[in-house]
């Protein structure tokens, strides 16, 4: 059981580093624009509800940004243990608490778009 | 009993350049995290309507957000082309006897990496 569980967690990790490989440097960089004041014409309220409308677009959010997370977490994690911190079981814990959390929320939010 | 050599478990990564990277690279997890958050804090403020979403664009605007923005684009271009550079180690591709060379792999990542990025800003409208 504890194989199988390490090999689930290390494989959402993996696709995890992959996605937010492809697609991070180019989102954070349209967020970027915005925060500049140069918002690019999708940044618009009418056309981020048009695009988080459509079933496809949502569940590829949905799936970037839990894979994100939990990335984060696992890899954070294994940092944290070779940092010194010997506190595995809080910060497993904290970490998916926090990664679980994040991917129901926005499964919430999504549904209401 | 055999001989142990003492290493530090909290500055070990410190005694030598590859495993200080190494660390860095770890480290830069913080910001994927960080960025997928704010993701869902503008799906979250979409779904709460258009006053909503216009304060959450008027945030991004200030200035504790706008250096935690540009210093998380610097460090997801380093996760990327890092992720990418170890992509001939974690799937080794074997073709009969030999193994497809590394650069061709990390390449095609990196090709299939521009094209994505390239692709997304033209659908963005940036162009």
């Amino acid at each position: 059981m504890a194989k199988i569980n390490k090999a689930f967690f290390w494989s959402l990790f993996a696709a995890g580093g992959t996605l937010t490989a492809f697609v991070f440097p180019v989102l954070v960089l349209i967020v970027l624009l915005s925060a500049h004041g140069n918002p690019p014409e999708i940044m618009g309220f009418e056309q981020m509800q048009r695009l988080l409308s459509n079933w496809l677009v949502k569940i590829a959010a949905l799936g970037t940004v839990a894979l994100a997370l939990w990335h984060a977490a696992h890899r954070l994690r294994t940092a944290l243990h070779g940092l010194g911190l010997r506190a595995d079981g809080a910060v497993a814990a904290i970490g998916y608490g926090v990664a679980l959390l994040g991917t129901v929320l926005t499964a919430y939010y999504l549904l209401q778009i | 009993m055999a001989y142990v050599r003492p290493v530090s478990k909290t500055s070990w990564y410190l005694a030598r350049r590859s495993y200080t990277v190494h660390m860095l690279q770890e480290l830069t997890s913080i910001f994927v995290g960080m960025f997928a958050l704010i993701l869902l804090w503008g799906i979250s403020a979409v779904a709460g309507g258009p006053d909503t979403y216009q304060a959450f664009l008027d945030s991004l605007r200030s200035p504790v957000m706008v250096v935690i923005l540009w210093v998380s684009t610097v460090v997801m271009f380093y996760h990327a082309v890092a992720w990418f550079s170890v992509t001939p180690k974690a799937m080794p591709i074997q073709r009969g006897e030999e193994f497809v060379p590394a650069g061709i792999i990390a390449g095609a990542h990196y090709a299939a990496w521009f094209v994505v990025s390239l692709l997304v800003l033209l659908l963005a409208g940036v162009f």
